[in-house]
Parts: C-alpha cells; structure tokens; sequence
C-alpha cells in the first residue's frame, strides 16, 4: 500500500543520499489520490475551457484549447430571452436560500424536541419520520402534483418551496446533534430558574446547538439547490424554473441545433462556479462527522 | 443506524425544582415536546402521507369510459380492485428498466464504494502529502447538481466534443460510441461514481479519524505494515460507516431519475422509460395514466422498504454476532 516504513535511523538533511526531509513522503497513497482529484476536476476543467470557445470553435478545436469566444458566449447568455438565465439563478437561489432556512428551523425545533424530552410515542414518531427518507421522490412528487393542482397551487414558488422544508435527514442529524450538545443538567437549571420550555429552547440550546445547525443548513441548501425532480413536475412557466431545470430545457432545444450548445455550457459554466466557490469559502464550517452519525463528546 | 440518543435523555419524570409551581411546570414540560413536534407533524401529514395515501388510492381506482369517451360523463372513475396491480406487475418494461437499473447499480454502489473507501484509507495513511486538497477536489462534485453533472459528461461523451474521441481520431483508432448499448450503462455508472465519491470519501474518513492512535500501537509493535493495518484493524473499526454509506447508495441508485433524463436529449438510446421511476413519470404526465402510475410507484415504494428494512435488520444481526464474538 504504501512505501515501507524505515526507521528514522538517519536525519538525512543535506545528506547526498535520501531526500532532504526527514520523512519521506508516501508515494502509493500520494499519487492515488492526485488520480482521483485529477479524475473529479476533469469535468469542471473542460467546462472552464468550453465556456470559451466560440459555436465553431467548439467543434473544431482541441479539447482543452482555449478559445476567444468567452465574453461574447456571456453576453449571448444573457441576451438568450431577455435575460432569462439570471432569473433561473435567483429563483434557484430563493428556492435553496429560504427553503434551507425554514427547513433549518423545522429540523432544529424537531431534533430539540425528540432528542431532550421523554414522551409517549417519541420514538414511533421518529421512525415514522425517518421513513420519509427512503420514500423515492417521484413517489412523493406525482401526488403531491395532484394535491397542490386541487388547491391551486402548482406552477407557483410554494409548490417548489413547501414540499422541501421537511427534511427527515435533517431532523435526524438535529436529533444526533441536539442530544450530545445540549446537557441535561443546563436545561434543568432553566427550569428551576422558572424559564418556560421555549424560552429555554431558544435561549439556552439554540446557542448551543448552531455548529451542528450550520450543517443541516448546508446539507439541505444543496439538496434543495441540485433538486431537479421536483420542479420538472411542478413548474411550466420557466420564469419560475431554477437553475437545473433551465439547463435542462435548454439542453432539450439545442439538441437538434448545436448552435444553443454553446449557450448550454457556457450556463453550465456559470452555474457551477458559483456554488464551487461558495463550497470552499463554507466547507470549513460543515461537521461532516455529523452526516456519519458520529458525534466528537 | 446507531440509536442518536446516547445520553438518557432526562425526562420530566424526576420532579423539578418547585419555583413557580412543580405542577404547572410539570404539565408544560409535559406538553412541551408535542408542541414542538407540531410544525413537523403537520408538514409530514400535508406533503408525505397524504401523498402517499392518495397514491395507494389511486391505484385502486381506473377509468372507465363509456361511449366513445367525449362529452362529460362519459369518463368516470370506478373501483378497479387490484386490476392496476397485476396489470404493473405483468409489464414487462417495468420489470426491464427494475432490470437496467440493478444492472446499474451493481457497477455502482460496488465502484463508489470502493474507490470512497480506498481514499479515505489513503487520506489516513501516514506521511501523505496534498491531502487537504485532494480531499476537497474529490469531495467537489458532490456540489454539481446531478443534471449539471450528467450535461458536463454527456459533452465529454459526444463524439464530436469529446478529448478522448479528438485523441483517437488522431491516432487513426476507431471510436467507441459511449452513448449506445452496453457502455451506455458505463457512461451512467461513471456520472454517478463521479458525483457520489466524494461524499462518501468523507463519511468513511471521518469514521477513520475517529479512531483512537492506541489501536495501532501495538499492531505496529508486533510489526505489521499499514497494508496489514488498514485490512485488520482499519476496515472492520468502520464497518458501521460503511454499512451506512452503503444503504444510502442502494437507496440513492435505485431511484435514479435525473441523470438518463438529461442524457435523453444527446442519445436515442435513452427511452423515456428507462428506469423505473421514469416509467413512472411518463405514464402520470406523458400518458396521462394516473393509475397504473399509482399502482407503479406504490410497489416501487413497498419493493424499496421491504429491501431497506431487511437490510438493516441483516446489518443490526451482523453487528450483535460481531458484539458477542
């Protein structure tokens, strides 16, 4: 697997022999993992260039040769009816924006809840719940179709937004999160000081519980934000699609006129940068050892 | 799944500290948890189980049409016991396209997961250089929405974009159609390795880190090289983990929707019934059969708890034997 370890018998710096540092880097491990980056960064790479490149360019040249196109596929994009991929980005954005939020508040009040307290038919209903998990979204989406268009509500934001805020994961890792954050005896000690339940919740475990909350936050902004399913059922008017379902509509027109290719990838450009630079700034505050259920006491 | 709550949790049984008044603050600690539930409760009754109900309902219903089917009255829906039911069960694309995606799912979930565990593995290893970076480029495509994902492959995979067909086509080699037949399947799996890796990677590594340096002391005394380590200590330590990452791939794979659904438009070789849920799909909105799509979907839905609840109850037995040993 990876290079032998040798004893450390010689601090070899400067020596001619052996490299300069002391410990000598593993290799096998090293330059699987270069292979596997390389492999995850092909796509993402190709799209940077691709955006570039004029619609003859896109066929004529190599790969990963740059073009000149780049600033004119932009403006082409925008143009693209009146601007109508802007409007995807924000749509998706509100979708994802507010739809993570509310559904942060949801799981954290849940979470609180079946995690602190010992009531009757706690643990059903957290079964139950979960359950919701492993329901297939198509499932789920096709009556949900049904019952919003009875209430005259599909083809609208809500149709898109309201079925998202429950999120069976996210009230799982509250759960996991409220329980090793919040101690029993600080909640105790609220009450004996005669705060009510809520005002404890708020004021004593909110605090308490945001590190683990940032992360269902996150978690659920992606889900929300790659969610194509949903809004392909719900949606007609494209003035209300988000970014995925917009691309893709587009994808469907031009594949019967590479001309609209270009627009496509310099979109999928466009949107993929954004969310990959938010993905570096944020990745520091995710707890990840929270999606595996493991909780660091 | 291991149960969250580790702690007891305190209840309300131990009486609180009289300040108010011990009843009062009983009965509100006592009510309190139900009042939280609320806003969960009602959202799952509106958007999950009265979904579902209405689904199973429908698929015990049809259409009958009397006449020639125009005017109003002449289409009305009648109890159809379970007509839907056999008549799903005896489709035979349903049961291709349950076909195509176990087919696509047995290059997956064993690829993911093991490329996923190889580089976690990797990532512990000692003396390994550029891992934060590495870690983040392969945990990256976890935030490229999997309709994104499959566009940016579908261009990679077009003959006439493609690097891989522009480098072939100069080394006077034939070129393989990726979109066509047996590697169709290939293309499919790849999108999915692609994107899943990377989250999984994490899941396992962050199990990894967790276990204590201890552990490895003495196997190391005793001389064992971290191939050694990794097979007899590391891999069993997150077999929990990987158990888990492992259910939701199953989970994940079976329902695959998004990503042929974007390769349509680049290939004939697609149908619009290609998976399962897209049978679905296309029988409530392209057909207009909300029924026999009922009746689909409930026993896609039944198929998926039955697999999901028997493998974790293999899973839960496995780790009591381990526990015994």
């Amino acid at each position: 697997m990876s290079s032998l370890a040798l004893p450390e018998a010689e601090p070899a710096a400067g020596t001619a022999r052996g490299p300069a540092r002391r410990r000598r880097t593993a290799l096998i491990p090293t330059v699987t993992l270069l292979l596997g980056a390389l492999y995850c960064l092909l796509p993402v790479a190709w799209v940077v260039v691709a955006s570039t490149k004029s619609g003859s360019e896109l066929f004529s040249t190599f790969t990963f040769w740059p073009g000149t196109g780049f600033a004119e596929n932009i403006s082409d994009l925008g143009a693209y009816r009146d601007g109508v991929y802007w409007r995807w980005m924000g749509n998706s954005a509100l979708y994802a924006g507010l739809g993570a939020l509310l559904s942060t508040c949801v799981s954290a009040v849940s979470g609180y809840a079946l995690a602190v307290y010992r009531f009757r038919g706690r643990e059903a209903l957290f079964s139950v719940l979960l359950a919701g998990v492993l329901m297939p979204p198509v499932i789920l989406a096709v009556p949900q179709y049904l019952l919003l268009a009875e209430a005259d509500l599909t083809d609208s934001y809500l149709s898109v937004l309201l079925p998202q805020i429950l999120s069976p994961y996210g009230v799982y890792l509250a759960r996991i999160y409220a329980a090793a954050a919040v101690p029993a005896d600080v909640v105790e000690a609220g009450r004996t000081d005669g705060a009510g339940e809520w005002r404890i919740f708020t004021r004593v475990a909110l605090p308490m519980m945001v590190p683990g909350l940032v992360t269902v936050f996150l978690f659920q902004f992606v889900a929300i934000w790659n969610n194509f399913l949903l809004p392909y059922i719900m949606l007609s008017d494209d003035e209300k699609f988000p970014i995925t379902l917009g691309l893709y509509t587009l994808l469907e027109q031009g594949a019967n006129t590479p001309a609209l290719y270009t627009l496509v990838i310099t979109g999928a450009f466009l949107a993929v940068f954004p969310l990959v630079a938010l993905f570096l700034v944020i990745q520091r505050f995710w707890s990840l050892d929270l999606l595996s259920g493991a909780v660091k006491s | 799944m291991r149960s969250p709550a580790r702690r007891r949790p305190y209840g309300v049984e131990r009486a609180p500290y009289a300040h108010p008044s011990p009843t009062a603050t009983l009965r509100r600690a006592r009510s309190a948890p139900y009042v939280f539930l609320v806003p969960a409760t009602l959202l799952f009754l509106l958007f999950f189980a009265l979904p579902i109900g209405y689904a199973v309902w429908l698929s015990f219903r049809k259409v009958r049409v009397s006449g020639l089917g125009l005017g109003a009255g002449s289409r009305e829906e009648v109890w159809a016991g379970l007509e839907n039911y056999t008549g799903a069960l005896s489709d035979s694309e349903l049961l291709n396209g349950a076909l195509r995606v176990l087919g696509y799912g047995g290059i997956v979930v064993p690829v993911m997961l093991g490329l996923a565990l190889v580089f976690a593995l990797m990532l512990d290893s000692e003396r390994v250089r550029l891992a934060p970076f590495t870690r983040l480029a392969i945990f990256l495509p976890y935030a490229v929405p999997g309709v994104i994902a499959a566009l940016l492959w579908g261009f990679l995979y077009l003959p006439d974009v493609s690097p891989f067909s522009f480098v072939l086509d100069r080394l006077g080699l034939p070129q393989p159609d990726l979109l066509d037949g047996g590697p169709l399947y290939l293309a499919l799996s790849n999108i999915a390795v692609w994107g899943g890796t990377g989250f999984n990677m994490i899941v396992i590594y962050t199990a990894l880190r967790a276990i204590p340096a201890e552990v490895y002391e003495a196997a190391k005394l005793d001389g064992a090289g971290p191939l050694q380590i990794a097979l007899r200590i590391k891999i069993p330590m997150v077999a929990p983990s990987l158990v888990l990452t492992f259910f939701f791939s199953i989970i994940a794979t079976l329902q695959v929707f998004n990503e042929p659904t974007t390769l349509k438009p680049l290939t004939n070789s697609v149908s619009t019934t290609w998976s399962p849920l897209m049978k679905v799909y296309q029988d409530a909105f392209g057909n207009g059969d909300l029924h026999a799509a009922a009746a689909q979907a409930t026993i896609i839905a039944l198929a998926t708890l039955v697999l999901s609840f028997g493998f974790l109850r293999a899973a839960n037995r496995r780790t009591k034997q381990e526990a015994a040993r």
